[in-house]
């Protein structure tokens, strides 16, 4: 019998594969006095052995299907589990005191998780970390609990998970995950963000997958519109075949359009970008036919390792997406870090509000040695393609010039040692805070352009947290008070002969682009899967008609009534 | 027994990535390798033993080896010290 659920469809297409669920297990330890110790070691040896084989496969796997780099750390873990300084005293503790495996192993590990936790040095204090990881997977085995890796799937499967973190999606296959359903988390939490990049079907906040469903259940997954059906009927299982078919074939009619200009119907011409997070996606942005790159975040550089990624680092990312785009215009937005995201070397105090507090360039100005790497980066990786600067999260004009004068002053300082920046590098800022909207005639005198962050402005302006599913009714993109603040934008920065892009999921939302189009946005920046969608939708809407029915739909009451006029328009 | 002094240059300091290579290739040899920074001294061949050290950018090391293979240990510890970029030959 087919049972259905309903979360938010969170990334495109339809995924029919069976279910795997990937848990955090409840690892207890019980001391308990043994009086066989030749078995109990025999135990320990067989979990290590077991755990090193499992890293081993782990380890190989991440190098073949990510890189050696990420692939180092299960390296390290690998020694741990080898180490004489933690085998040698577990093995004296069963050996002396009669206790338990488990209860040796966690006594010995927890003395070398407090000595590193205890260390001056917030890289060192991480590694406690690594201790931890290495002994829940031992634990694991001597409980015979399972732990599960996104890189041990070898199935084609669709992941079941409470919520993915950062570091399960970056070992996800798409050879093997055809798509995925958490119980947490909207259309803008990374792991959505990252099932669109990677092109998987996913619904996300879908409540109670975990619950409902078990491993191996045949599931569906439809990434179009939020729909998860459990144990499906064959007729049902056909029905979504076609759908899936059908779905194919008008991502093969947008393929055709791969090597157009967007250009609306009475022939003006816009731009369609990518919003990007590392290198890698580069591929997809070409393959899509993207003109630009609208939005490049760089904090993924700084996310998933142990220490802050070196100047020659970021040097080779910054050259390797410029070069990728081949001159295309490339925004890349300058470290976007706290709030939801967070750095496990960088120890930020705990805020209340952390999305009112100390982040992105609030936290670069404050931290202006980090910030002033990054500059030095970019503009040393300028020489290669087509860079714009943007800076996030600016409330006013004093912050835009504070950055704006250490990047200044880092593009003297390489001139004067005779390094090569270009001349034509454009700074412009991210629009997601009220303040800034509202005062973007002002902005548009110094800034190049504007980017509008649908994402946060939405948050702030509604105030509400996008996080909280309590009050994800407030997040209305089509709110009249949203649609007048992006005018408000555009308007200013044409009056100065400037652009304004977005970058947020609204850009690529089709109900929301033919408002846009009427409101004169210049670059739509939108997922990669996205951006033939769009340039189909556009190339088929006059932007002089859809201009003649913005003011009216800015003199709308509500967000459902703004909705409703487009669907009619659209309709007819 | 011999031994021998390195200056780590790597600006984050000893960090997993190259204790780790540090620590994989002398556990293989049979003489007792240690490394020792500001008088603690700890065995070369456990990595939680060289990350404990917690040794930071500047500082300086000295590796002993004691045993048959002394010679070609220390040779392999300077040879990786310096492939891995943490310390200057």
């Amino acid at each position: 019998m087919t049972k259905t659920m309903s979360g938010i469809a969170a990334s495109n297409g339809i995924a029919i594969a069976k279910a795997f669920r990937l848990e955090n297990p409840v690892l207890n330890v019980d001391k308990r006095t043994v009086s066989d110790i030749d078995s109990e070691l025999e135990r320990m040896t067989s979990a290590l052995e077991k755990s090193i084989a499992e890293l081993e496969v782990i380890q190989k796997k991440t190098a073949e299907t990510i890189s050696d780099k990420e692939a180092a750390i299960f390296g390290a873990h690998l020694l741990v589990l080898s180490d004489p300084e933690l085998v040698g005293p577990i093995t004296e503790r069963i050996t002396t005191d009669h206790v338990n495996a488990e209860f040796a192993l966690q006594e010995t590990t927890d003395m070398f998780i407090s000595m590193f936790e205890a260390m001056d040095n917030d890289y060192m204090k991480e590694r406690a970390a690594d201790i931890r990881d290495v002994r829940k997977r031992v634990l694991a085995h001597l409980l015979g609990v399972t732990i599960q890796s996104p890189s041990m799937i070898s199935d084609e499967v669709i992941i079941i998970a409470e919520d993915l973190t950062p570091s399960d999606t970056v070992q996800l296959n798409a050879q093997f995950v055809k798509g995925f359903i958490t119980d947490i988390g909207g259309r803008t939490s990374h792991s959505a963000i990252l099932a669109r990049t990677l092109e998987i079907p996913a619904v996300v906040g879908a409540k109670t997958a975990m619950a409902d469903i078990q491993n191996g259940m045949t599931v569906i997954v439809d990434g179009l519109d939020g729909t998860i059906l459990i144990d499906p009927e064959d007729s049902v299982i056909e029905e979504y075949q076609n759908k899936q078919a059908a779905y194919d074939e008008q991502k093969t009619e947008w393929a055709k359009m791969k090597n157009e200009a967007t250009v609306s119907s009475d022939g003006q011409a816009v731009e369609i970008g990518a919003n990007i997070g590392t290198p890698k996606d580069i591929a997809g942005v070409l393959d899509n036919g993207g003109e630009a790159i609208g939005l490049y975040r760089t904090e993924f550089l700084y996310m998933g390792r142990d220490q802050f990624p070196t100047e020659d680092e970021q040097v080779e990312a910054y050259a390797s997406v410029l070069k990728g785009m081949e001159g295309k215009p490339t925004v890349v937005r300058t470290l976007d870090i706290g709030g939801d995201k967070e750095l496990s070397y960088l120890d930020l105090p705990k805020e209340l509000n952390p999305f009112l507090g100390l982040r992105a360039i609030r936290l670069c100005l404050e931290m202006p040695d980090m910030f002033r790497t990054q500059l030095r980066a970019l503009l040393r990786a300028s020489v290669h393609g087509n860079l714009k600067i943007m800076f996030p999260m600016i409330a006013t004009l004093d912050e835009f010039r504070e950055a704006k004068a250490l990047l200044v002053e880092e593009k003297a300082k390489l001139q004067a040692k005779g390094i090569e920046v270009s001349e034509s590098i454009e700074v412009g800022i991210m629009v997601e805070i009220p303040s800034t909207a509202v005062m973007a005639d002002t902005f548009a005198k110094e800034v190049d352009f504007f980017s509008i962050g649908t994402n946060d402005l939405i948050q702030y302006t509604m105030a509400a947290d996008r996080m909280n599913e309590s009050v994800s009714y407030l997040y209305q993109p089509f709110n009249p008070a949203i649609l007048r603040l992006v005018k408000m934008v555009i308007d200013a920065s044409h009056r100065e002969g400037k652009w304004t892009g977005m970058c947020g999921e609204m850009a690529g939302d089709e109900i929301a682009i033919p408002i846009l189009l009427g409101l004169g946005l210049d670059e739509f920046s939108m997922s990669a899967s996205s951006i033939l969608k769009a340039r189909s939708q556009i190339s088929k809407l006059s932007k002089a008609e859809m201009a003649q029915h913005t003011d009216r739909i800015l003199a709308l009451s509500t967000s459902q009534e703004v909705e409703d006029y487009v669907t009619n328009l659209s309709n007819n | 027994m011999v031994e021998k002094q390195f200056t780590i240059t790597d600006e984050a300091g000893m960090h997993a990535r190259p204790a780790s290579a540090l620590v994989g290739a002398v556990s293989k040899f049979k003489s007792d390798i240690t490394i020792e920074h500001k008088g603690k001294k700890v065995n070369l061949k456990s990595i939680l033993g060289v990350m404990s050290l917690g040794v930071p950018s500047g500082s300086v090391v000295t590796i002993a080896a004691d045993g048959e293979d002394e010679n070609e240990a220390i040779e392999k510890a300077a040879a990786v010290m310096q492939s891995e970029g943490i310390s200057t030959p």
